[in-house]
């Protein structure tokens, strides 16, 4: 089964026990200015949405690499950059939609969400199940069941 | 280890900027956070200083935790001498900007001076400088962060600012960061107006290491599972579900500390918050988290579109930072309003103009009673009736004191100034001029010892006498767990972690995340001795300021005049048999002076 990250905005405090997570586990400190996720705050605070790479199936970044830097692991979905590969050039940061994959001036490569390897730190730190990491292909199902309830109510009322 | 290892001088006067190695001696001494600044602050400014005056110092303190992911670990606190009080000043706050700071690189950030024009301070990765703030000044704070943020293009900055309050001298200013979280007690934003800096603005790119990772993570997330076990209230309902144990109490200061018992308590408590009313608008829209916590105690509320308030006004039509405890407190019971939506317009106004609630609050309070009394009429009020319960008053007296305008400027003076120019000092709810929090000292008389005693005056968040407070209402034995609490506050506050973590964590669990983060071989007696050491230092200060055990008392009203209702119906506070024996213990003289023999054991000798 590949399982995709599932990000419910409604759930997040805002905490950024992710991006510390996410810092920690790919650069060894708590760095949120080089998390691979990260927590947008809209109006005051009134919501927070964690936004992350989404492992397009047909990915911008894979296609722009002049020099196959990106590959497919082929178990999670996840992108991956070849740091030896990666030149730095950042055709892969214009070419993506999301703004998911960015340029890390320290290291001159190209830093992405990688799923850590199939257990997301950002998923075990979060306190509100706000980030989960559920079946790829069942990944609305939270959303259309809330959906289904509530029609059932109106129904019924 | 998680210090940066070094601090940023700026001279206001000179607009010098010099980053300086961080004192790890200290450090190692005074935790972090509050304890440390505490210490910065006593070895780079004289005590006696006015403290509008450029020789004030101001200062920004991180702890050891802060931007780790312990769990609350994005606090920060603003330490300097207080124009509220002339005693020291010591606020801390949430928010994001004070894990920014230390990812800037920056354990602390010491300001000194008075600049001759206003200016901000922008700290963007390397790229330090003090900024023109003219644009800027008499600006709010919510147009100034957004300002800031559109002119470097950088919505990633951290705001620290003030608001016009702030710059006009109201002496209980606050500093506000990321929009609603505030240093917000003793005048600490007044003292950043004197100095005619507009706000600190930070981004920072760098990142917190600490000193044993594997050993971090594993001890962070048990006390993180551990916090979770005992916060669940806090999560759901905030501090407000306070107010509902208070009423019932009998400990909830009503219409200036006449009453101990608010008749419209249920009007404005948490639960009032998530009712949704007859229109099918709910008050609180959700809660919210400070950097690293998973708490989150932090509520965003929104007013209804038609109440009196912002019918007019759509540009609050948003949501923001919601009542707290010590806000619902502050435009509640003790001015005998029942308004949710008027308190929480409040709010709004105290974060939009940087002013301290409780401060405002209790202030209006006195002014209010002084109204009724017919010592001052709506001549003097700009017309506004200053009845207790008149919610228009609270919101135009709250937006006349945050723009410094008309009767506002009365009401910036803080309780104590403005009761003695009325001639009646003794309607003046505070300690060394600092107004109290929303606990009466009859009902709870350790409280009243620790407001009595409070290195910045009347406060209800450097001790925990709570529950030795509500199973006996006499002063006995309270003088102990007032000074032990105290002192474990002072070390709570010095590591960059929330004290609302106190009910889970103990001495044990703190020094275990301490050690594992920063060198100082922490233990729980460690970090106890630390918080001694830490009050004392602040003692001292306060005594070389000029103040005198004369100071260490309470109003009368609450010491003469019984309870009225209540558990503690007919008590009074029982100060005199309290004071003496925490004297004792604390090993001060009968003058409550440390003896040569207690600043020996702590090393102040």
């Amino acid at each position: 089964m590949q399982r995709s990250l599932h990000m419910e905005p409604s759930l997040c405090t805002g905490c950024l026990q992710c991006e510390m997570a996410c810092s920690f586990e790919h650069e060894g400190e708590f760095i949120p200015a080089r998390s691979r996720i990260r927590v947008f705050e809209f109006e005051h605070g009134r919501t927070s949405v964690p936004y992350t790479c989404t492992q397009c199936v047909e990915a911008w970044c894979m296609k722009a690499c002049p020099t196959n830097a990106i590959s497919i692991d082929s178990d999670l979905g996840a992108k991956l950059v070849s740091a030896q590969a990666c030149v730095g050039c950042k055709a892969c940061v214009s070419a993506c939609p999301f703004g998911t994959i960015e340029f890390n001036p320290f290291s001159g490569k190209v830093d992405k969400c990688d799923l850590c390897g199939g257990d997301p730190q950002c998923v075990a730190a979060c306190p509100t199940d706000a980030i989960t990491y559920v079946d790829a292909g069942a990944s609305g199902v939270g959303r259309m069941a809330a959906a289904a309830k509530q029609s059932n109510q109106e129904t019924a009322s | 280890m998680s210090w940066q290892g070094k601090i940023l001088r700026v001279n206001l006067t000179t607009h010098e900027i010099t980053p300086e190695a961080l004192n790890m001696e200290w450090a190692k001494d005074y935790i972090g956070e509050r304890g440390l600044g505490t210490k910065y602050l006593w070895e780079n400014m004289d005590p006696k200083a006015d403290a509008m005056a450029p020789d004030n110092v101001l200062i920004f303190a991180t702890g050891p935790l802060t931007g780790t992911n312990a769990s609350t670990s994005g606090r920060y606190a603003v330490i300097t001498k207080s124009p509220l009080t002339g005693a020291i000043a010591c606020s801390n706050s949430g928010g994001k900007f004070g894990a920014e700071l230390k990812y800037a690189g920056f354990d602390l950030l010491l300001v000194e001076g008075q600049s001759e024009k206003p200016v901000y301070l922008l700290i963007e990765g390397d790229e330090i400088s003090l900024a023109p703030a003219e644009k800027i000044w008499g600006k709010t704070v919510w147009e100034t962060d957004e300002w800031i943020k559109k002119q470097h293009h950088n919505p990633m900055l951290k705001i620290a600012t003030i608001g016009i309050a702030g710059e006009r001298g109201a002496r209980y200013a606050s500093v506000v960061n990321d929009l609603h979280r505030a240093a917000g007690r003793s005048g600490v934003g007044t003292v950043m107006g004197s100095k005619n800096l507009k706000a600190v603005a930070v981004r920072g790119t760098g990142g917190v290491k600490v000193k044993d990772p594997k050993r971090f993570m594993t001890v962070t997330q048990e006390m993180k599972n551990l916090l979770a076990e005992h916060t669940g209230g806090l999560t759901k309902y905030g501090t407000n579900a306070m107010m509902d144990t208070m009423q019932e109490f009998g400990g909830l200061p009503t219409r200036n500390f006449q009453e101990v018992q608010f008749e419209g308590a249920d009007k404005v408590d948490a639960k009032a918050m998530m009712k949704t009313d007859d229109t099918g608008h709910t008050n609180l829209l959700t809660n919210k988290a400070c950097f690293g916590c998973t708490i989150a105690c932090g509520r965003i509320a929104h007013i209804r579109q038609d109440h009196f308030t912002i019918q007019n006004r759509k540009e609050y039509w948003h949501a923001s930072g919601g009542l707290e405890y010590e806000t619902a407190f502050a435009f509640g019971p003790v001015i005998g309003v029942d308004d949710i939506d008027a308190c929480t317009f409040a709010g709004y106004l105290m974060n939009e103009h940087g002013i301290d609630p409780i401060s405002f609050g209790v202030t209006l309070a006195a002014a209010m009673e002084l109204f009724e009394m017919g010592v001052i009429t709506t001549e003097d009020t700009d017309g506004v009736p200053l009845n207790f319960g008149n919610a228009e008053a609270l919101t135009v007296m709250a937006e006349k004191t945050g723009k410094q305008e008309g009767f506002g400027v009365m009401l910036g003076l803080g309780s104590r100034l403005m009761c003695e120019k009325y001639g009646h000092p003794e309607l003046s709810m505070t300690v060394k001029g600092q107004e109290f929090a929303g606990y009466d000292s009859r009902a709870l008389q350790g409280m009243g010892l620790g407001y009595a005693t409070g290195n910045r005056g009347a406060c209800h968040l450097k001790h925990d006498t709570f529950e030795v407070d509500m199973d006996d209402q006499t002063g006995n034995g309270k003088a102990d767990p007032c000074k032990t609490s105290q002192d474990w506050t002072a070390a709570v506050d010095s590591s960059g972690l929330c004290m609302f973590t106190m009910g889970a964590w103990g001495a044990p669990e703190f020094a275990a995340q301490l050690d594992a983060d920063s060198e100082g071989d922490w233990t729980a007696e460690r970090l106890m001795k630390s918080g001694e050491r830490i009050w004392n230092l602040e003692r001292m200060f306060n005594l070389a300021a000029g103040l005198t055990k004369a100071d260490d008392t309470l109003p009368e009203r609450l010491l003469k005049d019984p309870a009225p209702s209540g558990t503690a119906k007919g008590k009074v506070n029982e100060l005199d048999k309290m004071l003496p024996e925490y004297y004792d213990l604390r090993g001060w003289s009968e003058d409550g002076v440390p003896t040569d023999d207690t600043l020996g054991r702590l090393g102040l000798g």
